[in-house]
């Protein structure tokens, strides 16, 4: 039995469905991220589990308790929410130990505790300081500080990045997952961002429309996306029409020929001399992005986009005639959406 | 920008306040003046006001007699009852106005506005209608077998009457700083294990204490100041400050002893109202910044 367990669980505003039921389950101390585009119902989701929105239909299992009706405060899950939602009248210190003076905790415990998750943390020379006195950075790690010491059995985070920018983004990411290994705590996270959701998870769970459409370990899910979308929305794809040879192997075609959808990443295609390789193309656009050039080639099964590392030698330059290879083995057959996007 | 802080330096800015100055000096800062050298001038029964002759005089009586007292005394409370009834209930009506759905929000908080539109005599009236000898609330007392009671005339028409038209002016600095308020922070005291209760008294209230104090400043200096409400609701006997001075203005005709009692209450009430202001703000600025 899973730590977390969702039953088909589902919400409806209205008449309109937010989330269809949705079974999922989630192992002790496994990191889970729900991944989606906005309005996908992941952030529904886990409002639900945090108990701030009404179930319509289904159950929410902890540890083997049914919490589908319970009141947020006798969850007792750690949330940690996209605005950080801090107490702005209270210090670090006293944002960090509210959780345990609601529990009643006796005041040398506290003390303790409080001290131990800042140093956790990495904010115990803050303790005095207001959340307004804090970078984003800061104050994000006193709302995770402040979700972790009243040591919930599961960690929910909402967006818990998309307020940083980018360089702080990724230094948090790995901040919360070092926390998050070093406590063993169950955590779920949200997040419309592919590359966070990529780098910290042991396993995403793609949304769309309210329905959960893959759940795999990050790197099965970039190496085997099910859909079209999640091939679009979890990394850069090149979409090829395809179809079987004789032998049974998948062979990318023009379209007209095609009956098979296949998607080819960026990075799994070489550029090689021209007339050698399988398909022959020019290039028509190049983007730097420091480690890497992005190219932009053209070629008679449409425009293909092209990684390379940055390895120091001069970037090929607009009009090339180059061409491409990949290994056939890297071509992934996608099935059609089977919900409207 | 350039010419904004050329214009701030210059003479120019001078020249383009000097409309809002010229309103300021002749409406607040001379009449104020008139009225302070006004309470030094000498007073005879026989002879009128002597201008050239200044006193103290009308400052000691003011001292030296217990009718006066009690009458400042009777408006200080009035005005803090009526201020302590506006917190208790604007404070969670502004609350409830702000938890409310799209459009039943603005409807009520319409609702709430719209009295300001009706003038103060006129709703003093309605109340002396309700609240009379035969009025509707003693009418329907004796229909239900009751004793007549004394409403009219009494600190308790008074006080209804303020806090009905004060009211607003309590729920609208409340309710600007709820909207400050990141509905996150109540999920979040929730999902920590607060009650309601306790995420009103620990997380809401704190963070609104500027509204709060806002609105007390505003309601107590209005009502101490208050005029149409005490002259038609408490009439001869239940007398205000306000009250007072006008009797002293135009019963008495005793201007310097009735710019006396104003000058007192303008200094009295500045004096309370900065205390209160020192001692909230002292305890939550440092936190709210």
């Amino acid at each position: 039995m899973a730590f977390l367990q969702l039953e088909g669980l589902g919400k409806r505003y209205g008449d309109i469905d937010a989330v269809v039921a949705t079974h999922l389950s989630v192992e002790k101390g496994e990191f889970v991220s729900l991944l989606g585009p906005s309005g996908c119902g992941k952030t529904t989701t886990l409002q639900m589990i945090a108990g701030f929105v009404e179930v319509s239909s289904g159950r929410i299992l902890l540890d083997g308790r049914d919490i589908t009706h319970a009141k947020p405060a006798s969850r007792g899950l750690g949330v940690v929410f996209q605005s950080y939602a801090l107490f702005p009248h209270m210090t670090v210190k006293d944002n960090v130990a509210f959780g345990l003076r609601m529990r009643k905790v006796a005041n040398a415990e506290l003390l303790q505790r409080v001290d131990r998750v800042l140093k956790l943390v990495r904010l115990d020379r803050h303790a005095d300081r207001y959340p307004r006195e804090l970078s984003g950075g800061q104050r994000q790690r006193v709302a995770l500080a402040r979700a972790l010491v009243i040591e919930p059995p599961v960690l929910l985070l909402d967006e818990p990045l998309s307020n940083l920018d980018a360089n702080l983004r990724e230094e948090m990411q790995f901040e919360i997952r070092r926390i998050q290994r070093e406590v063993g705590i169950t955590t779920l996270m949200v997040t419309h961002d592919q590359s966070e959701a990529l780098s910290i998870s042991d396993r995403v769970v793609v949304m769309q429309a309210g329905r959960i459409t893959q759940i795999d370990a990050p790197y099965t899910l970039y190496e085997h996306p099910r859909t079209e979308f999640i091939s679009g929305f979890v990394g850069k794809a090149n979409l090829l029409a395809g179809r079987r040879d004789s032998a049974g192997m998948v062979q990318a075609c023009s379209p007209a020929e095609g009956e098979l959808t296949l998607s080819l990443r960026p990075e799994k295609i070489d550029l090689c001399e021209v007339g050698s390789g399988r398909l022959q193309g020019t290039l028509t656009s190049r983007f730097f992005l420091g480690s890497q050039w992005l190219y932009g080639v053209s070629t008679r099964l449409g425009e293909l986009c092209v990684v390379r590392r940055n390895d120091g030698s001069a970037p090929l330059v607009e009009g090339t005639a180059v061409g491409l290879d990949w290994d056939p083995a890297l071509l992934r057959v996608l099935s059609a959406d089977e919900v409207p996007a | 920008m350039k010419l904004i802080d050329a214009m701030r330096r210059g003479r120019q800015g001078y020249l383009m306040s000097a409309p809002a100055l010229a309103l300021y000096l002749g409406l607040l800062v001379i009449p104020l003046g008139l009225t302070l050298v006004l309470s030094f001038n000498v007073f005879d029964y026989s002879s009128g006001i002597n201008g050239d002759a200044y006193t103290f005089e009308h400052y000691t009586s003011l001292l030296g007699d217990p009718y006066f007292y009690e009458i400042f005394l009777r408006t200080f409370w009035i005005s803090a009852l009526t201020t302590l009834l506006c917190v208790l209930i604007g404070v969670p009506e502004a609350y409830i106005l702000s938890r409310m759905g799209a459009p039943w929000r603005s409807i009520f908080l319409i609702l709430i506005l719209t009295p300001l539109l009706i003038s103060v005599v006129v709703r003093a009236f309605g109340w002396s209608l309700l609240l009379g000898a035969d009025g509707l609330v003693n009418q329907a007392l004796q229909a239900f077998g009751g004793a007549p009671v004394k409403l009219l005339y009494t600190p308790f028409a008074v006080v209804i009457a303020l806090v009905h038209v004060m009211l607003p002016f309590m729920i609208i600095p409340v309710w600007t700083s709820l909207q400050k308020l990141d509905p996150a922070a109540e999920q979040a005291a929730l999902s920590l294990g607060a009650s309601q209760f306790t995420v009103i008294r620990k997380v809401v209230l704190p963070q609104i204490m500027p509204g709060v104090l806002s609105g007390t400043l505003i309601v107590f200096g209005l009502a101490a100041s208050s005029f149409a409400i005490p002259g038609l609701l408490g009439g001869r006997r239940l007398k205000m400050v306000a009250t007072l001075i006008y009797d002293q203005y135009l019963s008495e005709l005793n201007w310097p002893m009735g710019a006396a009692i104003a000058v007192a209450l303008l200094l009295l009430n500045l004096l309370i109202m900065l205390s209160w202001n020192r001692m909230i703000e002292g305890r939550y600025k440092k936190s709210l910044g």
